[in-house]
């Protein structure tokens, strides 16, 4: 699960990470009202998206693709470039290089107070797979895309490890302020900070914590001017709060739905609907039907728990996307029994008054019974006992019925 | 002979009074697999039935591997329990002379398993596998030893050790060394989790020293860079020819494909590059999983052995 950038920053103050002064906001009245509040002469008007990128992303108007600004984070100088930036950024598309072409409509605004930047640094915290630890990894050259530092300058970059067992060690962390070249008291707040957050990151069972930039400012002082935090959905259950946080309008809708059936779904752009179980196989199915020169319209693993009411929200899932011209089903049974995924099959197929190419491919418990079941159904159905098989059969028969 | 489990195992089933304890703790009986007991907290003293054999219950992984001599645990413990059971599963056995756990359990927080590994890495005597796989498996010439959730029917004694991080993709490529009329040594799901106890070079470098397996197939899938690793090490260190497959082609950059850990983030992860990690190592690729069974018999031919 991802947070915005104020959600972020109230957690941050929270955990005695510094930040700056900021105002959630979600109209041009509430910006300007922020803006009086803070009583700062400069401030910064914040598109606040789950995605990277905004200061050089471009707003566009919704309806009419008209492009209306550039850069999704500006610096305002006067009440009346609040109201101008906020005016521009509310309720319009927001296009960056993360949310791809279609971008995201701006619902929220953090009006934030101005801060004197001495230096930008990169500062990030995440799981390392390799060391199976907690690395925290930061960079003198903040404000700039991490994957090009690591690209250009890799010397740039620098890593400690925190024990599983043991914490941080704090020799590690001073190590880490000097190679990030500090001294006297910004030295004392990066030693602080980096503990906040490694702290905070435990607390609040994190996957990922990025700020940049961090700041030196000119009176020395360490500042968290951005922030972006993802939290480990599995721990959900011990962060009852989280729900507060989560925005609906930055959720897939249908991903939201498909988890409620125990399944998991993504959508992608092609014309061939996919159900499978397991998400490995699932995977492969894709691939496969791409081999096969089509392209699969979405991901979805019914999981081992599926039922026939599951089964049926998955074809209901599938068929709303209106690019799907054809459905391929491929169980291995293991816990799931074909049999069962047949019945299954015949009545969602009725409810959802299929009208689409099927095929289907039955492996492992009970394939025999489930083909069979199949076979004397008055359902249009194809069947195939390979993967290759059941991705040829339906790839050849949507391109027939197109 | 075949990798850490076979006839001889004894073990024991964590979370034996859940529904899936009870559910696969049948079906591995069924297998032949030695079920010796089983552990949960607080329901000790009592004996289940299952599949007619007698199952005693005990508190605790302590009690259970002194009373019964277990040298392999599987977890069906709820995620929110699993990386406790997993951490007293390995103090146990590394107290009670070594052992081998499993954990099948789904959706572990990471930072509990960044903590779980740590201490399981703390027990030289103990190894973890997964979490979030289907477990382990044997066959024999009738059933096995099955420590996990796989269709113990599917599978067949042979020479052909498989090592993946998916569940049913598994069973695939069990499938497909079957169309070509070859079985298994044995089959390992590591999981499909970012942090988690074995991994595949510690399988493959298991495989090469097994008599029994003579070739190996490897199911990789999009996410960190564990089959590029995997592929390095065999290109120095493995003589059997290894078949290679990578799940995830076709998957969209920063989405998450059902496992916690099947996620191309920065850039990394691609299936491509994986792909070519396994053809730079020599490894002999199938892209299509269809296709595992006739690249194996290439790589047998290739290898001298069929």
């Amino acid at each position: 699960m991802n947070i915005h950038e104020y959600q972020a920053k109230a957690i941050f103050s929270d955990s005695g990470v510094k930040v700056v002064k900021g105002i959630h906001c979600i109209s041009v009245e509430e910006a300007l009202q922020a803006y009086d509040e803070l009583e700062s002469d400069i401030v910064a008007v914040k598109s606040q998206i789950h995605a990277g990128g905004r200061g050089k992303g471009i707003l566009y108007d919704p309806i009419t693709d008209d492009l209306i600004m550039e850069g999704g984070v500006k610096i305002a100088f006067s009440r009346e470039e609040v109201k101008e930036y906020a005016t521009s950024i509310i309720g319009n598309k927001l296009v960056t290089k993360q949310t791809g072409k279609d971008g995201k409509i701006v619902n929220n605004l953090y009006i934030e107070s101005g801060c004197k930047i001495s230096h930008e640094y990169y500062l990030a915290l995440l799981i390392d797979r390799e060391t199976k630890s907690v690395l925290i990894m930061g960079s003198t050259e903040g404000g700039v895309d991490i994957e090009e530092v690591a690209e250009n300058t890799p010397e740039a970059i620098h890593k400690i490890w925190a024990d599983p067992l043991e914490g941080l060690a704090n020799e590690d962390v001073q190590m880490f302020a000097d190679l990030l070249g500090l001294e006297g008291q910004s030295k004392n707040e990066m030693f602080e900070m980096v503990n906040s957050l490694y702290a905070m990151f435990l607390d609040k069972d994190c996957s990922m914590i990025e700020i940049n930039p961090l700041v030196r400012s000119e009176e020395g002082e360490i500042i968290a001017l951005d922030g972006k935090v993802s939290f480990d959905d599995s721990a959900d259950f011990r962060h009852p709060w989280r729900g507060d946080l989560v925005d609906l309008t930055e959720e897939e809708e249908v991903e939201i739905r498909a988890n409620e059936y125990g399944l998991s779904y993504v959508k992608l752009d092609g014309n061939i609907g996919c159900l499978v179980n397991g998400a490995g196989l699932a995977m492969a199915s894709m691939d496969v039907i791409k081999l096969y020169g089509s392209e699969p319209a979405n991901f979805l693993d019914i999981g081992g728990g599926a039922t026939r009411e599951s089964i049926t929200a998955a074809f209901e899932i599938i068929l709303e996307d209106e690019n799907v011209e054809g459905i391929l089903v491929n169980i291995f049974g293991g816990i799931i029994q074909c049999d069962m995924v047949a019945n299954s099959v015949i009545e969602a197929s009725k409810e959802v008054a299929l009208s689409v190419p099927l095929v289907v491919r039955f492996s492992g418990t009970n394939h025999i019974e489930g083909m069979e079941i199949l076979n004397n159904s008055d359902l249009d159905v194809h069947t195939a006992n390979t993967l290759a098989e059941g991705a040829e059969k339906i790839v050849n028969l949507t391109r027939r019925s197109s | 002979m075949s990798i850490w489990v076979d006839e001889n195992s004894k073990v024991l089933i964590q979370g034996i009074t859940g529904n899936q304890g009870r559910f696969h703790g049948t079906r591995m009986i069924d297998y032949e697999t030695n079920v010796v007991g089983g552990v949960t907290p607080g329901k000790g003293g009592q004996k289940l039935d299952f599949s007619g054999k007698e199952i005693p219950v005990y508190d605790s992984m302590q009690e259970a591997i002194k009373k019964t001599g277990a040298n392999v645990s599987v977890i069906y413990v709820p995620a929110r329990f699993a990386s406790s059971a997993i951490i007293e599963a390995a103090n146990a056995f590394q107290e009670g002379g070594g052992g081998l756990i499993v954990c099948i359990t789904e959706g572990i927080p990471i930072l509990d398993m960044v903590n779980a590994v740590a201490n399981v890495e703390k027990c030289p005597d103990v190894r973890l596998i997964g979490p979030n796989c289907p477990g382990i498996i044997t066959p024999r010439e009738n059933g096995g030893c099955k420590v996990g959730i796989m269709p113990g029917f599917i599978h067949a004694k042979g020479r052909i050790g498989i090592v993946s991080k998916s569940g049913t993709l598994t069973y695939e490529a069990v499938a497909q060394t079957m169309s070509v009329g070859e079985g298994q040594s044995t089959c390992v799901g590591i999981g499909g989790d970012p942090v988690n106890g074995t991994g595949f070079i510690d399988c493959l470098s298991a495989f090469e020293d097994d008599e029994q397996t003579e070739a190996v197939v490897l199911i990789g899938e999009i996410g960190g860079t564990a089959e590029e690793e995997a592929a390095e090490w065999a290109s120095e260190n493995m003589s059997k020819p290894i078949v290679g497959f990578v799940a995830g082609s076709t998957a969209p950059a920063g989405k998450r494909m059902g496992h916690a850990g099947a996620i191309i983030s920065g850039g990394k992860g691609t299936a491509e590059e994986k792909f070519a990690a396994f053809e730079k190592a020599g490894i002999y690729v199938a892209r299509d999983p269809s296709e595992i069974g006739n690249v194996l018999i290439k790589a047998l031919k290739e290898a001298g052995i069929r």
